[in-house]
C-alpha cells in the first residue's frame, strides 16, 4: 500500500510554534518551587555571603584596590552575574533532566494539549525565572553589604531574566544530548568553571593576554553578563580591547540577545528530536 | 453497544526507528463505543501504535485519524479528546494525589473550580479519598495505577488509551481496573487496550487485533478467534510415543502440538469427545479444558521468547 501522507523527517529544524500553554509548564515548576521554598532560598542566600566574607574581606584585605575600587566592591557585580548563570544552568540541566528522564513528567504533559515545544520552552522560562529569583537574593545581599554605587542597580532584576534565558537555553541543549545525569559534569567543569574564573569576575579581564580577552568576549557568555551587571551595579566599566564602556554595554546586550534567540530555538529543536524519536 | 461510526482509522500506518520497523503498514478501524485489544509479544509494536494515537510519536508514513482528525495535523484537538493511561508510572512525584489531578486539569485548560470538582469526583470514584493529600511516593503500585486511571479520565475523554493497564497489579487491583473498563464501556467511551494477559483481553475486548513484528496478523472477537484457530476443546497429556498412534487414529482431524514433554490435542468437535476416548484408554496426568485465547496467541505468534 502506498503512503498518501509521507512525512518529512520529524528532525527537520523549525521555528517552534508556542502558545500560552508554555506558562502551564512554568506554573507546574513554580508550584513545586513554592512548596519547597525554604530549601530553595537558603543556598542562594548563603553562597554570596560566604564569597563576600572569604574573598571580599579575607582576600580583599591584601588587595588595597582594583582600579580605584575596593576588592569587595569589584567582585560584588560578578557574584550577581554568576548567580544568573548558576540559577538557570543548573535548573535546566540537572533539574530538567530529572523531570524528563526519571520522573517522566514531560511524557505525562505531552499527553495533554500541551506540545513538546511548549514543555521545553516552559522549562527554559522557568530556568530564567530561577535565575531572576536567585539574582534578586544575591542583589539584596550585595546591597546589605553596601556595595551598590549606581542608581540603575534595580535594572539587574529584569536583566537577570534575559541573561537566565540565555544560560537556560544553552543548558537545555546539553540536556537534549545527555545520555545520563553524570554527563552534566562535562559542561559544569569545562564550561561553567572556566567562566566562573576567567570572565572578568575576580580580576579585571584586561589583566589577561589580549588573545584571551578576545576569546572571552567572543565565546564566553558570562563575560557579557558581567559587563552589564558591573555597569548597572558599580557604574564603573573599564574599556576592553579598545571598546568604550558604552560600546561594551551595547555589544554585550546585542551578543546576549542574538545568542539567546539562537540557543532557544536550537534547544527546542534538539529536545523535540530527543523526545519524539 | 458499538455503532457503525468509525472513531479511529489507520491506513498504511508505519513507524520506523532508524532501521527498525516497529509498525509496518497496518490498517485498522475502531468503531465508537468499542473496546479493542492489541495483543502481541514484547516488541510487536503495540505501544508504538498507541503512542502514535495520542501524537506522542509522529508516524513515519501512512494515515491515522481519530474522530476524523489527523495525527499529522490536529494533535491539539486529538489530545483534548483522548485520555491516556501509559504503561509506566509518570505521575508527578513532586505533588500530592489531589494536586496531581488538579495540575493535570490545568494542562487541559480546565478552570480552577471545575478542576477541583472533577478531581474530587475522580478520587471518590476510585476510592482514593483517604489518600487525597498523600505524596505519590507513599502509594502502592495498585493505588498508583488507580490514580493514573483517574488522571486519564479527568478531561472526560471520548477515547481512552490503556497501555498495559494491569501489568504488575495484584488480582484485587486488576479486577477493580476491569470493573472500571466495563463501566466506561457502558458510558460509550471507546477504549484501546494493549495487554499481555489473554484473560484480560478475553473478558474486556469486543474485538482483538493480534500484532506481531509490526503487523496485524489476525483480528476478530475473542470467541471467533478461539473457534477459528484452536476449536473447542484441548486435551493435554504427557508425551508418550507409545500412545501417540492410538491418539492420532482416534482424533485424525485434530491439531497436535508437541511441547517438550506435553502433548496438546485441539479439536473443534463438541465437548465430550475426549472423555469418551479416555474411558476406553485410561491415562494419568490428563487435562481436558476449553480452548482459550492463549492457545490462539501461542499458535499464531509462536513460542520463541521475544526481546524487548
Amino acid at each position: 500500500m502506498t503512503s498518501p501522507n509521507l512525512r518529512k523527517s520529524p528532525a527537520r529544524f523549525t521555528i517552534p510554534k508556542l502558545t500560552y500553554r508554555v506558562w502551564m509548564v512554568w506554573h507546574r515548576n513554580f508550584d513545586v518551587f513554592t512548596k519547597t521554598i525554604a530549601v530553595n532560598f537558603l543556598p542562594s542566600l548563603l553562597e554570596p555571603i560566604l564569597y563576600l566574607l572569604a574573598f571580599g574581606f579575607g582576600l580583599g584585605g591584601f588587595i588595597p584596590s582594583i582600579r580605584g575600587q575596593s576588592y569587595i566592591s569589584f567582585i560584588a557585580p560578578a557574584l550577581v552575574a554568576i548567580s544568573v548563570m548558576n540559577g538557570s544552568f543548573f535548573e535546566c540541566t540537572f533539574a530538567s533532566f530529572v523531570r524528563m528522564y526519571f520522573q517522566k513528567t514531560f511524557d505525562a504533559i505531552v499527553a495533554t494539549p500541551v506540545s513538546v515545544e511548549e514543555v521545553v520552552a516552559g522549562e527554559i522560562l522557568w530556568g530564567a525565572t530561577r535565575a531572576t529569583i536567585n539574582t534578586t537574593i544575591v542583589l539584596a545581599v550585595v546591597a546589605a553589604f553596601g556595595l551598590i554605587s549606581s542608581p540603575l542597580f534595580l535594572l539587574v532584576i529584569p536583566f537577570a531574566f534575559f541573561g537566565g534565558l540565555m544560560f537556560a537555553s544553552m543548558a537545555m541543549c546539553f540536556t537534549s544530548v545527555a545520555p545520563n545525569i553524570d554527563f552534566f559534569n562535562f559542561p559544569s567543569f569545562l564550561f561553567l568553571t572556566p567562566m566562573f574564573f576567567l570572565c572578568g569576575t575576580f580580576f579585571p579581564l584586561t589583566s589577561l593576554p589580549v588573545a584571551a580577552q578576545g576569546t572571552a568576549l567572543t565565546i564566553l557568555p558570562l563575560t557579557h553578563v558581567v559587563n552589564i551587571t558591573r555597569g548597572l551595579i558599580s557604574g564603573k566599566l573599564e574599556p576592553i580591547l579598545g571598546l568604550s564602556p558604552a560600546t561594551l554595554i551595547l555589544v554585550s546586550l546585542t551578543w546576549i540577545i542574538a545568542v539567546t534567540i539562537f540557543f532557544f530555538i536550537l534547544s527546542i529543536n534538539l529536545m523535540k528530536k530527543r523526545l519524539t524519536s | 453497544m458499538t455503532s457503525q461510526e468509525v472513531l479511529i482509522e489507520a491506513q498504511g500506518l508505519t513507524k520506523k526507528f532508524d532501521d527498525f520497523i516497529a509498525v509496518d503498514h497496518i490498517d485498522f478501524k475502531v468503531y465508537k463505543g468499542e473496546c479493542v485489544g492489541f495483543l502481541g509479544p514484547n516488541g510487536a509494536g503495540k505501544t508504538t501504535t498507541v503512542r502514535m494515537m495520542y501524537c506522542f510519536l509522529p508516524p513515519t508514513s501512512g494515515e491515522l485519524k481519530l474522530a476524523g482528525l489527523s495525527v499529522n495535523k490536529n494533535c491539539r484537538e486529538i489530545k483534548n479528546l483522548v485520555g491516556v493511561a501509559p504503561q509506566e508510572d509518570n505521575l508527578d512525584p513532586d505533588f500530592t494525589v489531589i494536586k496531581n489531578l488538579i495540575v493535570y486539569c490545568r494542562y487541559f485548560g480546565i478552570p480552577k473550580d471545575e478542576a477541583l470538582k472533577r478531581a474530587n469526583e475522580q478520587l471518590k470514584f476510585f476510592q482514593l479519598e483517604e489518600k487525597r493529600d498523600v505524596s505519590i511516593a507513599a502509594l502502592s503500585g495498585g493505588l498508583k495505577r488507580r490514580l493514573i486511571f483517574a488522571r486519564a479520565l479527568i478531561n472526560q475523554p471520548q477515547i481512552l488509551l490503556l497501555d498495559e493497564p494491569t501489568t504488575g497489579l495484584d488480582p484485587q487491583a486488576r479486577h477493580l481496573a476491569w470493573d472500571e473498563v466495563r463501566n466506561l464501556k457502558k458510558k460509550q467511551v471507546t477504549i484501546i487496550l494493549t495487554t499481555h494477559y489473554m484473560d484480560e483481553a478475553a473478558v474486556l475486548c469486543d474485538r482483538i487485533l493480534i500484532v506481531d513484528k509490526g503487523k496485524i496478523i489476525e483480528e476478530g472477537s475473542p470467541a471467533e478467534l478461539v473457534k477459528k484457530h484452536v476449536g473447542e476443546e484441548v486435551l493435554e497429556v504427557y508425551y508418550d510415543e507409545k500412545v501417540l498412534p492410538s491418539l492420532k487414529e482416534a482424533f485424525s482431524d485434530a491439531h497436535f502440538e508437541h511441547l517438550g514433554d506435553r502433548l496438546q490435542i485441539f479439536t473443534d468437535k463438541p465437548h465430550g469427545v475426549f472423555e469418551g476416548y479416555l474411558k476406553e484408554h485410561p491415562m494419568q496426568n490428563v487435562t481436558i479444558r476449553t480452548a482459550n485465547l492463549e492457545d490462539v496467541f501461542l499458535k499464531l505468534t509462536g513460542r520463541g521468547l521475544r526481546e524487548e
